[in-house]
């Protein structure tokens, strides 16, 4: 997504070694994504799903 | 989408496979980094993989200017950046899963393509507010 629009930034986060980031966003299992400190996606989702979600952040 | 690669030969041939110059763009912290060393060892090796692939190193704490430039905030991290920089970012060591993700974003960035439905293109192209977006993982 992050290829497709420069508005958009996306970062992978080894939560092992940032336990301060994993409290802060209660990461309480993996794959978690949070979007704009705001949206959460937990677990694997298909693109269409994922990226509806995403967009979820600017609603 | 790009095939993720599963095994060190598909690594290998993944990676020498990119026609596109890529630079990865790295962090690191000269004290309290437990896992910069780590992090950097994989960075050099997945640019001894392709002659397409550079490195950069600087230091979080003293080079300032790059910081704010790539808008990172720890270390280590890992920038990478094709044609331009879209903005991604890796957080931590990448082993295992991570190392896959990173590759395939080393490959997505030097063909500039995401490998997404138009649908999904359609709609992401609209966007044109700031979104941030982190995947929070781990090796296995």
């Amino acid at each position: 997504m992050a290829l497709e629009n420069t508005h958009i930034t996306a970062s992978a986060v080894a939560a092992i070694e940032y336990p301060d980031l994993v409290r802060e966003y209660r990461v309480t299992g993996v794959p978690k994504t949070v979007v704009n400190e705001r949206v959460e996606i937990l677990g694997a989702e298909p693109e269409a799903s994922f990226v509806a979600h995403v967009l979820e952040a600017l609603a | 989408m790009v095939p993720a690669p599963r095994s060190p030969v598909d690594l290998q041939a993944t990676l020498a496979a990119i026609t596109a110059p890529v630079k990865l763009v790295f962090f690191t912290q000269t004290f309290g980094c437990d896992s910069c060393l780590a992090a950097r060892q994989i960075v050099d090796h997945i640019a001894s993989l392709s002659d397409q692939i550079t490195v950069e190193e600087f230091n979080l704490v003293l080079d300032k200017d790059q910081v704010d430039r790539y808008g990172v905030q720890r270390a280590p991290a890992i920038a990478v950046v094709g044609d331009i920089d879209a903005g991604i970012r890796f957080y931590g060591a990448p082993e295992g899963h991570e190392l896959v993700s990173l590759v395939e974003a080393i490959t997505l960035v030097a063909s500039g393509d995401s490998g997404l439905s138009e649908e999904s293109r359609v709609l992401i192209a609209a966007v044109d507010q700031p979104i941030d977006i982190q995947v929070f993982a781990t090796p296995t």
